[in-house]
C-alpha cells in the first residue's frame, strides 16, 4: 500500500478551480517532485495534503488513514511535515524554541505536569531537548541553538525550517519550494541536503520546485500540473523531453 | 396594536440614531480597517457642541447673538456638523495618523482609539463638571395623531434625516469617485499612493463624513433627550456598533440596517422584560452573531492564504 | 544554593512585610496600598498571558475579576458567617483560615469556565473581534449582577468583613495580607512554570504565526482555549482576594475602567514579559494612589497661581484623564513598554549569577 494515496483530488475556491481531479501514489522511500507554472496549484495540494483546507471532492489517505476533516496539527502527528514556501518560522523564538515546540504532538505531559514540574514533565522536557539538540547537531545548527531566526542568512533560515520539520521525524516530508531565494552556492548545498536527508532518515521527499537543477537532480519521478490539471507524469528525463510540458513550462527554445 | 405602531414608531427613531452612528464606525472600517473606538464618544462630542452653539446663538450665552429658534436650529445643523466634524479630523491627524506613518501593528492603534474615547468622556467631565447640560428648545414641538398613536415632528424629522444622510452616503460611496477611492482604501491601502490618489486625504474626508454625521446625530439625540451627559455616548456607542458588526461592518447598507434592526429587538425586548436587561440583551445578541457569523449579515469572509 | 536564593529572598521579604504590619509599623493605608499591588500583578500578569504572550486582544479582563470575587464572596459569606441574607455559617469559623485558599480557588476556577465561554467565540473570529466579544462580556457579566436583586444588585455585596474577623479571632495576625502576599507569589509561580515549559511557548508559537503552529503540530484551538482559562482564572483569583480587602464588592468596580487599567500595566510593562507586569503593576499602583495626593497638591498650586478660576476645582475625574493618556503617549512612543518583550535577566544577564528560576 502506498504511504500517500490521492484520488480525485478537487478543490474549489468560490468559482475558481484551484486543483482538478489530481491523482498520487507515492511509495514510502520516494523522492517526488511537483512543478508547474505559478497559480497552477501546486501550493494548495500541498495545504490539502497537510489539511489546511478540506477537499471539496476527493480522498486523502496517508499510512492507511483518510486525512478528510483532521485538523492539520492531527495531519501532522500522522506523520507529515513541511517546510513554506515563504518561511513561515516563528521569529521573536530562538531556533531551539522553533525546534522545541515542533513536538507538541508528542509532549508527553499536560498543563498540570507543567504546573506541577511532575516527573513526567521533566521526562518530556528532557526528551523533547534530546530531539531538539540532536536535530541541531544532524543540520549543522547548533552554534545558533539561541538565535533568533531573523539575525540568520536567509539560507540558514531554510535549513532551520528544514530542521523543524525533521524534526517531527515525519514519514513525508513536505517541502514547498525549498531553493527559493536561495543564490547558486546555497542551491548546491541544498540539493546535497535533501540527498542526505533522503539516504540518512527513512523517508519519502515530495517537492515542488521551480529550479529545474534541484529538480531533475533530485526527483525520481516528477508530476507536472497546470491549472490545477495534471498535464504529465514520469521521470526526470520523460519530463524534460514532453511537448506539452515544454510548452506549458519549461520553454521553448525555437521562441 | 396602537402601542405596537407606536413602538415602531420608538424603533425607527433609535434605529435613526445607531444607523447615523454607525455609518461612521463602518466608513472608518471600510478605509483603514480600524474600529474608531472613539466614535462613540465623538457623537457626546458632538451633542455638547451643539448645546454650546445653539445657546450661543439663542442668546443664552455671551449674549453676542439672539437669534430665533427656527433660525438658530438652521446654522446649529450645519455648525455642530463641521465641528464635530474637526474633532474627529482632529483626533485622526494626532492620535492615528502618526501611527499609521509609523506602520504601527494595528492593535496599538485600537488601544489608542478606545483610550481616546475614555478621555473625551471623562475630559468632559473633569472640565465642565457634573451638573447637566439641557439643550435649549429650538422648534416647537408639533403632535400629529393618527388615531390613538402620536408622533411628533422631531420623530418624523430624525428618521427622514437618517434616511436621507444613508441615500446621500451611498450615492457618494458607489458614484462618486472620492467614493470609489473610499472602497479602494479598503483593499489595497499601498497601491493606493501609487495610483497618484491622495491616501490622506481618502482618510481625512472618511473622518469628516462619519464624524460630522455623528455630530448630526448627536444633535438630533439632544433635541429628543434634551439632557446631555458626560457618558451618553459610551452606551449608544457601543450599540451602534453592536449595529455596524451585526449588519457586516465595512458595509454602509450593513450599518444601516443593522442600526433599525437592533433598535427593533431592544423595543420588543423592553416589551417584554424589565428595561434593565435591554443591554444585557443586545450584548448577547452580538457575542451570538461573533460567534455564529462573523462577518454580520451583508460583510464578506476573508480567507487567508498560506 | 543557586537555586534558592531568590526563594529565600522573596520568603525574606514578605516575613518582613508581615511583621511590620503585625507590630503596627506599617498603617492600616500603606498596607492597603500594598495589597492593590499584590492584586495587580496578578491582573497583570494573567492578563499578559492573552494580551502579551498570545498577543490576542482581550479588554475585558475586569469581567473575570468579578466573577471570581463575586463567586468567592458568596461562598466564603455562606460558609463561614451568619448572614441575613444566606442564613447560617455552615461551617465553624476555625475553619476559614484552611478552606480560605479553596474559596478562592473556586472562585477562579468558576472564572476560568467564564473564560473558556468567552474563548469560544473567538475561534472564529479576527484580532479586533476579540476586543468586541471581551468588551461585550465585561459589560453583560456587570449587567448580570446588576439585575440580581438578592446579592445586591447594583448595590453591591458585602459581609466578607466578617469572615476576615473570623480569623482574627483565631490568631490577631494580619490575615489579608498573608492571603495577598501567597496569592501573588503563588499566582506569579504557576505563570512561571507556564511560560517555560515548551507547552507554554506554543503560545507564542500562535501568536507568531498561527498557520505554522497548527502545521507544526500546535494544537491551537486547545492552546487558545487554555491559555485563555488560566488568564481568566487568576483574574478571578485577583477578584476574590480584592473583594476580601473591604469586605465590599460593586458590579461596577469592574467595568472598562478597570480593565483599562490592566491594559494599561500589560503594556507599560511590555508584553510577554512577567518581570514587565510585576514592575508596571507596582509602579502604576503606586501612581494612582499618589493622583490622590498630587491633583489636590495641583489644584491649589494652580489655583494660588491664578491658572485656574476660583469657582473650578481639580476632582479626582482627572485620574480618568491621565491614566488613558497614559497609554496613548505609551503606543505612540515607546509601544514595547519598560520591558519590551523580555524578561528581567535577559537585560541584567549577571542577575543570572544571582539566581535562576525553575
Amino acid at each position: 500500500m502506498a504511504l500517500l494515496e490521492i484520488k480525485g483530488l478537487t478543490q474549489r475556491f468560490g468559482g475558481l478551480q484551484a486543483v482538478s481531479d489530481f491523482n498520487i501514489e507515492l511509495e514510502a522511500g520516494e523522492l517526488a517532485g511537483l512543478i508547474g507554472p505559478n497559480g497552477a496549484g501546486k501550493t494548495t495540494v500541498f495545504n490539502l495534503t497537510s489539511g489546511f483546507y478540506t477537499p471539496t471532492e476527493g480522498s486523502i489517505t496517508f499510512d492507511g488513514t483518510p486525512t478528510r476533516g483532521l485538523r492539520p496539527h492531527q495531519v501532522t502527528a500522522l506523520g507529515i511535515a513541511r517546510t513554506f514556501q515563504n518561511i513561515r518560522l516563528w521569529h521573536d523564538l530562538s531556533v531551539l524554541d522553533n525546534i522545541r515546540i515542533a513536538q507538541h504532538h508528542r509532549l508527553g505531559y499536560t498543563l498540570w505536569d507543567a504546573f506541577l514540574r511532575t516527573r513526567r514533565y521533566t521526562a518530556g522536557e528532557k526528551a523533547i531537548d534530546a530531539i531538539a539538540w540532536e536535530m541541531l547537531e544532524a543540520m549543522d545548527l547548533k552554534e545558533y541553538a539561541n538565535e533568533v531566526p531573523r539575525n540568520l542568512p536567509y539560507g540558514m533560515q531554510r535549513r532551520v525550517e528544514i530542521a523543524r520539520a525533521m524534526s517531527m521525524k515525519p514519514k513525508l516530508l513536505l517541502l514547498d519550494e525549498p531553493a527559493a531565494g536561495l543564490n547558486s552556492v546555497d542551491v548546491d548545498g541544498l540539493i546535497r541536503l535533501i540527498r542526505w536527508i533522503h539516504d540518512e532518515f527513512d523517508i519519502t521527499i515530495w517537492m515542488i520546485e521551480h529550479q529545474m537543477k534541484v529538480v531533475m537532480s533530485l526527483c525520481q519521478r516528477i508530476k507536472v500540473i497546470d491549472f490545477g490539471s495534471t498535464i504529465a507524469d514520469g521521470t526526470p528525463e520523460t519530463i524534460q523531453t514532453n511537448p506539452v510540458v515544454i510548452k506549458a513550462y519549461l520553454g521553448d527554445d525555437t521562441i | 396594536m396602537e402601542t405596537f405602531i407606536q413602538n415602531i414608531f420608538n424603533a425607527l427613531q433609535w434605529g435613526s440614531f445607531y444607523a447615523l452612528i454607525a455609518l461612521g464606525y463602518t466608513l472608518v472600517y471600510g478605509v483603514l480597517l480600524l474600529i474608531n473606538f472613539a466614535h462613540g464618544d465623538i457623537f457626546m462630542v458632538g451633542a455638547y457642541i451643539s448645546f454650546f452653539v445653539a445657546s450661543i446663538l439663542l442668546g443664552q450665552i455671551g449674549g453676542f447673538f439672539e437669534l430665533s429658534g427656527p433660525m438658530a436650529l438652521a446654522l446649529t445643523v450645519p455648525l455642530t456638523m463641521v465641528l464635530t466634524a474637526g474633532v474627529g479630523v482632529t483626533l485622526e491627524r494626532v492620535a492615528y495618523r502618526p501611527l499609521r506613518r509609523k506602520g504601527a501593528h494595528r492593535l496599538y492603534v485600537v488601544i489608542t482609539a478606545l483610550m481616546c474615547g475614555i478621555m473625551l468622556e471623562n475630559g468632559n467631565l473633569a472640565l465642565l463638571g457634573a451638573s447637566r447640560k439641557a439643550l435649549p428648545e429650538m422648534i416647537d414641538k408639533v403632535v400629529y395623531t393618527i388615531g390613538t398613536v402620536s408622533v411628533t415632528n422631531l420623530k418624523l424629522m430624525v428618521i427622514v434625516t437618517a434616511f436621507l444622510v444613508f441615500a446621500l452616503l451611498q450615492f457618494i460611496v458607489t458614484r462618486t469617485r472620492i467614493g470609489m477611492a473610499m472602497r479602494a482604501v479598503a483593499w489595497d491601502k499601498f497601491a493606493l499612493p501609487l495610483m497618484g490618489i491622495p491616501l490622506d486625504s481618502i482618510i481625512v474626508f472618511t473622518f469628516v463624513l462619519g464624524s460630522g454625521f455623528a455630530g448630526l446625530a448627536g444633535l438630533l439625540f439632544a433635541m429628543s433627550y434634551p439632557i446631555l451627559d458626560p457618558y451618553m455616548g459610551a452606551m449608544v456607542g457601543w450599540k451602534a456598533f453592536i449595529a455596524a458588526v451585526v449588519g457586516g461592518i465595512g458595509d454602509i447598507r450593513g450599518a444601516f440596517i443593522g442600526g433599525f434592526l437592533l433598535a427593533f429587538i431592544e423595543i420588543m425586548v423592553a416589551a417584554v422584560f424589565p428595561s434593565t436587561f435591554r443591554d444585557l440583551f443586545a450584548f448577547s445578541i452580538l457575542l451570538f452573531i461573533m460567534w455564529q457569523r462573523p462577518t454580520g449579515l451583508f460583510g464578506v469572509a476573508k480567507t487567508t492564504k498560506i | 544554593m543557586r537555586n534558592y536564593t531568590l526563594n529565600i529572598v522573596l520568603a525574606a521579604l514578605c516575613l518582613l512585610v508581615v511583621g511590620l504590619s503585625q507590630f503596627g509599623v506599617l498603617d492600616q493605608y500603606s498596607e492597603t496600598v500594598l495589597m492593590f499591588i499584590g492584586i495587580n500583578i496578578i491582573f497583570a500578569a494573567s492578563l499578559n498571558i492573552v494580551n502579551g504572550y498570545m498577543g490576542e486582544f482581550s479588554c475585558g479582563h475586569a469581567g473575570f475579576m468579578c466573577v471570581g470575587a463575586y463567586v468567592s464572596s458568596l461562598l466564603s459569606v455562606t460558609l463561614f458567617t451568619n448572614n441575613k441574607l444566606l442564613g447560617a455559617a455552615l461551617l465553624p469559623p476555625e475553619l476559614a483560615p484552611l478552606l480560605f485558599p479553596v474559596v478562592i480557588a473556586i472562585g477562579g476556577f468558576v472564572a476560568a469556565g467564564f473564560g473558556l465561554l468567552v474563548a469560544l467565540p473567538s475561534f472564529r473570529t479576527r484580532g479586533d473581534y476579540l476586543a468586541i466579544i471581551t468588551i461585550a462580556a465585561n459589560y453583560i457579566v456587570i449587567s448580570l449582577i446588576e439585575n440580581l436583586e438578592f446579592i445586591g444588585g447594583p448595590r453591591g455585596f458585602h459581609g466578607m468583613k466578617k469572615v476576615i474577623n473570623g480569623m482574627r479571632d483565631l490568631a490577631d495576625i494580619p490575615w489579608m495580607l498573608i492571603w495577598v502576599l501567597l496569592g501573588t507569589l503563588f499566582s506569579l509561580w504557576l505563570l512561571r512554570r507556564l511560560v517555560t515549559s515548551t507547552y507554554g511557548k506554543g503560545i507564542s508559537a500562535v501568536c507568531q504565526d498561527e498557520v505554522a503552529a497548527e502545521i507544526m503540530s500546535v494544537d491551537t484551538n486547545h492552546i487558545k482555549l487554555t491559555a485563555f482559562m488560566v488568564s481568566s482564572g487568576l483574574a478571578g483569583v485577583a477578584g476574590g482576594l480584592y473583594a476580601h480587602i473591604f469586605g465590599y464588592v460593586n458590579p461596577q468596580a469592574f467595568n472598562i475602567l478597570k480593565s483599562t487599567e490592566g491594559l494599561v500595566m500589560v503594556y507599560l510593562g511590555g508584553m510577554a514579559s512577567l518581570s514587565g507586569s510585576v514592575m508596571s503593576a507596582i509602579l502604576f499602583t503606586l501612581l494612582i494612589e499618589s493622583l490622590r495626593f498630587v491633583i489636590p497638591g495641583l489644584d491649589s498650586v494652580l489655583h494660588s497661581v491664578g491658572l485656574l478660576p476660583d469657582g473650578y476645582e481639580l476632582s479626582q475625574i482627572w485620574k480618568w484623564v491621565i491614566i488613558p493618556l497614559i497609554l496613548i503617549l505609551l503606543m505612540q512612543f515607546r509601544p514595547e513598554g519598560i520591558m519590551g518583550n523580555r524578561e528581567l535577566s535577559d537585560v541584567f544577564p549577571k542577575l543570572r549569577r544571582w539566581y535562576t528560576l525553575k
